[in-house]
């Protein structure tokens, strides 16, 4: 980062025109609204009155309140699921289309139509599907002579079903990543593994994975911070019910901000959820220098 | 090695040779055709896992009402029922809906390209005082979850009096960002600065450089951020929720939702909604298919 063109007078002028959106951005996007978050936190806000200092208030209330905990154990069950099984199979889909077979082109397409399809209009589809009488998923156990399930309307199935339909609608992006780090590896790598009689498992083991291993690590990391923000589903299929079994942090936040107009205890749950992200951010971090491998 | 493979290695024919079997592992052919055989197998499996809801969308939407609650379900309709259409864009104004998602997604769409590529231009190509720091403190915007920017946002924008307006919904993208910021730098990274230099040499002042250098030969960058920045913004709930309230207002995602409240079970009609609002991306990405995935591979594998 250290070559560039160096200013000349007068083209200062030039540097503050492209800097200016970048500048404003900062300061009205992010840094400005971070600390005022933090500020707002500390107060009883509905937006219309002027807001009261409340001081730790909403912290304290925070810590009592049992659909805050129960958002907390939400997350934590959808983005645990949720990231490694997807992570896990996009790897196995990548792997096993990254030879030379037909039709290729083809199943990258199909893989990809989820992620570019919005998901309200998804989230509907599956809403349909996981429907208890005429759904088409309850159909097809009926027909292997199983028990049909009441997906969205049981507390015990609506988590998993929020689950299935989020891997399902990040398979292929994991997968395009997989594939480009995969074909990034050198073929000389498995050619001398081969002469020195490695089977499919070592190479596999001792080749594909410690060099797939930055783009393993960019995809849970970017798939584990959408995770912890997933809102459009549940608002569209359960609206974090039934009995908040699928309200999330991010859920509770929406509804305690836009629907109550409790800003402040809002904020104070917004400024939690930033603290869990950047924690797992900063372990991820640490442990990627331990074990991510550039082949340079 | 193992016992076993020692005792065959040690069974030698007269000749001195190991006798001649037919040995599975050793016949390339087979095993290739097997290893293909399989690999067909499990990605027809996950493609039908992936297409099917598409399907079922675009059955169930050309289906006569009734015929939704039969057993088994029926894949190909019977009767088609074009008329689902008609009568799901007629049953509340999206004509509306459909022009908004437009309008928000193309001003989205050339905020992000201007003000992203401006910002790029001088994190990759200019040389100044605190460039690094202010290029990593743009990066670590990335780690902020929307919802903790999200609620002094709405304040400042009701208290200007922008809530019930389009206006929160596209005047943030002409402030950069630093996702946009990141892939196109990732790009112009790639661009030799020869080329800068030269054109300078030639008396090219910064804006040329940019313009006339930069701009052309990042075409396959920018095309990649434009077809995300569009898809995102037409796919977008959340913001539409909060800002807008009117019903000529709303556009096709928040309008959808709102239909589903209205007309909640009659899914023939839903469907064909579902199918309305994910048409557009989808033609787009049939067309630049090789766009979107160079962006994912850009925005995600260089370091």
């Amino acid at each position: 980062m250290n070559g560039g063109l160096r200013l000349k007078k007068g083209e200062r002028f030039w540097l503050w025109i492209f800097l200016a959106p970048t500048i404003v951005g900062l300061l009205i996007g992010s840094l400005g609204p971070v600390l005022a978050a933090v500020g707002i936190s500390f107060t009883d806000w509905d937006v219309i009155t002027p807001p009261t200092f409340a001081g730790l208030g909403n912290y304290q209330r925070l810590s009592a309140d049992p659909t805050f905990a129960k958002a907390i154990r939400n997350t934590a069950y959808y983005v645990g699921v949720m990231v490694p099984v997807s992570t896990v199979l996009a790897l196995l889909l990548a792997m096993v289309l990254n030879q030379k077979l037909r039709a290729v082109t083809w199943y990258r397409t199909a893989y990809f139509l989820p992620v570019v399809s919005s998901t309200v209009a998804v989230s509907l589809v599956w809403s349909w599907m996981y429907a208890k009488d005429f759904g088409l998923l309850n159909f097809l156990l009926r027909s292997v002579g199983l028990e049909p399930v009441a997906w969205l309307t049981s507390t015990q199935w609506a988590m998993p079903a929020i689950i299935i339909m989020g891997i399902w609608g990040t398979l292929g992006q994991g997968m395009i990543i997989f594939l480009a780090g995969l074909q990034a590896i050198a073929p000389s790598y498995y050619e001398a593994a081969e002469v020195d009689g490695a089977n499919a498992l070592q190479r596999f083991w001792r080749i594909t994975v410690p060099l797939i291993t930055p783009s393993l690590f960019f995809y849970f990391i970017v798939t584990m911070i959408d995770a912890f923000q997933t809102f459009e589903s549940i608002y569209i299929m359960t609206r974090g019910g039934p009995v908040n079994s699928t309200t999330t942090m991010v859920y509770y936040i929406y509804r305690n901000a836009f629907r109550n107009f409790k800003m402040g205890y809002a904020s104070a749950q917004a400024i939690v959820l930033f603290l869990i992200i950047m924690v797992l951010t900063l372990i991820y971090w640490r442990m990627q220098e331990k074990w991510v491998v550039y082949d340079d | 090695m193992t016992s076993s493979e020692i005792s065959t290695a040690e069974k030698l024919t007269p000749s001195g040779k190991p006798p001649r079997k037919f040995n599975f592992r050793q016949s390339r052919y087979l095993q290739g055709r097997l290893t293909a055989l399989a690999s067909h197998a499990i990605l027809l499996f996950g493609a039908l896992f992936v297409v099917v809801p598409f399907i079922w969308m675009l059955s169930t939407s050309l289906k006569a009402a009734g015929k939704t609650f039969v057993f088994p379900p029926q894949w190909i309709p019977d009767p088609v029922v074009w008329q689902n259409y008609p009568d799901m864009w007629n049953a509340l104004p999206f004509n509306s809906f459909f022009l908004n998602s437009v309008k928000i997604s193309t001003l989205n769409t050339i905020g992000q390209l201007l003000t992203c590529s401006m910002g790029a231009f001088v994190f990759s190509v200019l040389k100044f005082r605190g460039r690094d720091a202010l290029f990593l403190g743009l990066i670590a915007t990335l780690m902020v979850p929307y919802q903790v920017t999200l609620i002094p946002t709405f304040i400042l924008f009701s208290k200007i009096g922008w809530v019930g307006t389009h206006l929160p919904l596209w005047v943030p993208a002409f402030w950069g960002g630093a996702f946009g910021t990141f892939l196109l730098r990732q790009f112009y990274m790639t661009i030799p600065l020869d080329l800068a230099e030269s054109a300078r040499m030639d008396g090219a002042n910064i804006y040329q450089i940019f313009r006339y250098i930069y701009v052309p030969m990042s075409k396959p960058a920018m095309a990649a951020l434009g077809i995300f920045t569009f898809m995102w913004s037409w796919n977008d709930l959340l913001n539409p929720l909060i800002y807008v309230a009117k019903l000529d207002q709303l556009t096709l995602t928040i309008g959808l939702s709102f239909f589903q409240n209205q007309y909640g079970g009659k899914w023939t009609l839903m469907m064909a909604g579902a199918v309305v609002s994910i048409l557009p991306i989808l033609i787009v990405f049939f067309f630049a298919q090789k766009y979107f995935i160079q962006g994912i591979a850009l925005s995600g594998i260089k370091r």
